[in-house]
């Protein structure tokens, strides 16, 4: 699984972080989505598609057969 | 119910893609369609008041997901046939064009419409703003400039305020709190709001309700408030808030009022689910029945609807989560804000704009807000409300709660957990 973020549509809600927050944290400035992990091991798979699922503004994409 | 239930979504947009999204997700392998009224595929609202409307991005970057995406989800859409009844017996759906939709189970997700002004129907110039036709009118009409009053001190009231001025437009925010977001934020932090807007030139109209509408020839011409006071407008916004897009389901049994009426797993009926803005469901942790009108409970009830259809249910039971984004200011509101909660600044400072709020009632915490703080916000969230611990969020009218009779049920944190960890 490949993770990418797009800091541009992030609105720093955070709904990932509480998702995964092994893969994700927010930058402390600002909120936006830091990426801790890009490519998460296998157990915690199902929650970062939770956390991509649960990003209100669609600013969490995944790839590589996600 | 067979292994694989035939599921069909009403309303394409953001809790009905997100009930798709999360049904494919875990596993789904029955059949999949999405009715929706509007002819574009799903897109995202919070953009429309800020970026697209100030043109920063175009309106296509709004879209929820690429083509390829919902492609891969697997599902029909059927776009611009809105659904006008529902048989929940039959569980079936008849469109505007006379087609019948037949599955096992059916989520309705249709959302809300902006409230209007009755004086406001054929008058040119005025506009609201709730989907992506309404944000291009707007913007069309802001790009021609003059004088914009809007007409509302809510959050979208103040984001389109603020926008606008941004575009260099003379802006009015006419409503009948003393401060933007008042009754919501309480007044520390909505003063904090009043004085941003007026630093950056948006003029307060505020204390006094909007009567209703000035016109010539069939064109706008300003705002008259109860005081007699007309404000003169080029461009009237109305934001008086929402009304659940329900009228549909009159006459199917469901019980309607203020919303689509659930139990705590949304469930209007059985095998018929309610998600998003339209469902109005039974809160474990607040003790009532509550509405939420905001972009991450679109989301994760979507996931607890699904959860439930997939028969891994649980009491869908948030803590209350919004956010809103206006000038610089960037401000995110977890929890319940009661009315009358005591307010302290626990973290920055209020003078540099940059902080983040403890609300206590009876001395216990009971929400959290960040201005330009969100990842401390968030985390206090985490320590302080573990009690409503979720992920979902919201638009809490502050009455409403009191309606449902605010109260905490620890009983009922093993609820939810777990789940969607
Ligand atoms: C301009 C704007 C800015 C916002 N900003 C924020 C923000 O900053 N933060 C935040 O938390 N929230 C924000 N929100 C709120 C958030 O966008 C909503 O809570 C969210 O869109 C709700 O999703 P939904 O899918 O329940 O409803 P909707 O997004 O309203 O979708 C419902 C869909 O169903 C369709 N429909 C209605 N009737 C029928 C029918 N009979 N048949 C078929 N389809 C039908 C509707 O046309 C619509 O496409 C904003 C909303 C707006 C309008
Ligand atoms: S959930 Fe989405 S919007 Fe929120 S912080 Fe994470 S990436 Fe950003």
């Amino acid at each position: 699984m490949k993770v990418t973020v797009d800091e541009d549509k992030c609105c720093g809600a955070g709904s990932c972080v509480l998702a995964a927050p092994d893969v994700f944290d927010q930058r402390d400035e600002d909120g936006v989505v830091v990426l801790l992990d890009a490519e998460p091991a296998e157990h915690l798979h199902a929650a970062v598609r939770e956390a991509a699922g649960v990003c209100p503004a669609s600013a969490i994409a995944l790839g590589e057969g996600a | 119910m067979t292994a694989a239930p035939d599921v069909l979504v009403v309303g394409a947009s953001a809790a009905g893609l997100a009930t798709a999204e999360a049904l494919r997700r875990k596993g789904h392998t029955g059949g999949l369609t999405l009715l929706g009224d509007e002819p574009h595929p799903p897109y995202d609202r919070p953009p429309l008041s800020k970026q697209v409307l100030a043109g920063t991005w175009q309106p296509e970057r709004a879209r929820l997901r690429t083509p390829e995406l919902l492609d891969g989800l697997g599902a029909t859409f059927v776009l611009g046939d809105p659904a006008v009844s529902l048989d929940p017996v039959a569980r079936t759906v008849r469109t505007a064009s006379g087609t019948v939709l037949r599955a096992d189970v059916v989520v309705l997700a249709t959302g809300v419409r902006p409230r209007v002004l009755p004086d406001q129907a054929g008058l040119a110039g005025v506009h609201v703003l709730r989907t992506l036709d309404d944000a291009a009118a707007l913007r069309a009409a802001l790009l021609t400039g003059g004088r914009l009053v809007v007409v509302g001190d809510g959050v979208l009231g103040a984001e389109v305020a603020a926008t606008a001025c941004g575009l260099g437009l003379d802006v009015t925010l006419a409503g009948p709190q003393r401060a933007p977001l008042e009754a919501r934020l309480g007044s520390l932090v909505s003063g904090v709001l009043a004085d941003l807007h007026r630093e950056r030139g948006v003029r307060l109209r505020l204390g006094a309700a909007v009567a209703g509408l000035a016109g010539r020839d069939g064109r706008v011409t300003g705002v008259r408030l109860d005081t007699g006071e007309v404000l003169p407008a080029d461009v009237v916004v109305v934001a008086l808030g929402a009304i659940p897009n329900t009228g549909w389901l009159a006459g199917s049994g469901l019980r309607l009022d203020d919303g689509v009426v659930c139990d705590a797993r949304c469930r209007a009926a059985d095998g018929i689910y309610a998600a998003g803005d339209v469902a109005r469901w039974h809160h474990e942790g607040l003790g009532g029945l509550l509405r939420l009108e905001n972009r991450t409970n679109a989301t994760e009830q979507a996931v607890a609807v699904a959860d439930d259809i997939l028969g891994a249910g649980r009491p869908y039971a948030p803590v209350p989560y919004f956010w809103t984004d206006q000038f610089d200011a960037r401000v995110q509101v977890h929890g319940v804000l009661a009315p009358g909660a005591s307010v302290s600044v626990v973290d920055g400072d209020v003078a540099v704009r940059r902080f983040v709020a403890l609300y206590e009632r009876d001395g216990e915490a009971v929400g959290v807000l960040g201005w330009n703080m969100p990842r401390q916000a968030r985390a206090l969230r985490q320590r302080l409300l573990g009690q409503l611990r979720d992920f979902a969020g919201s638009h809490v009218e502050p009455g409403k709660v009191e309606e449902a009779g605010f109260r905490r049920a620890p009983r009922s944190r093993t609820d939810f957990s777990e789940g969607q960890r």
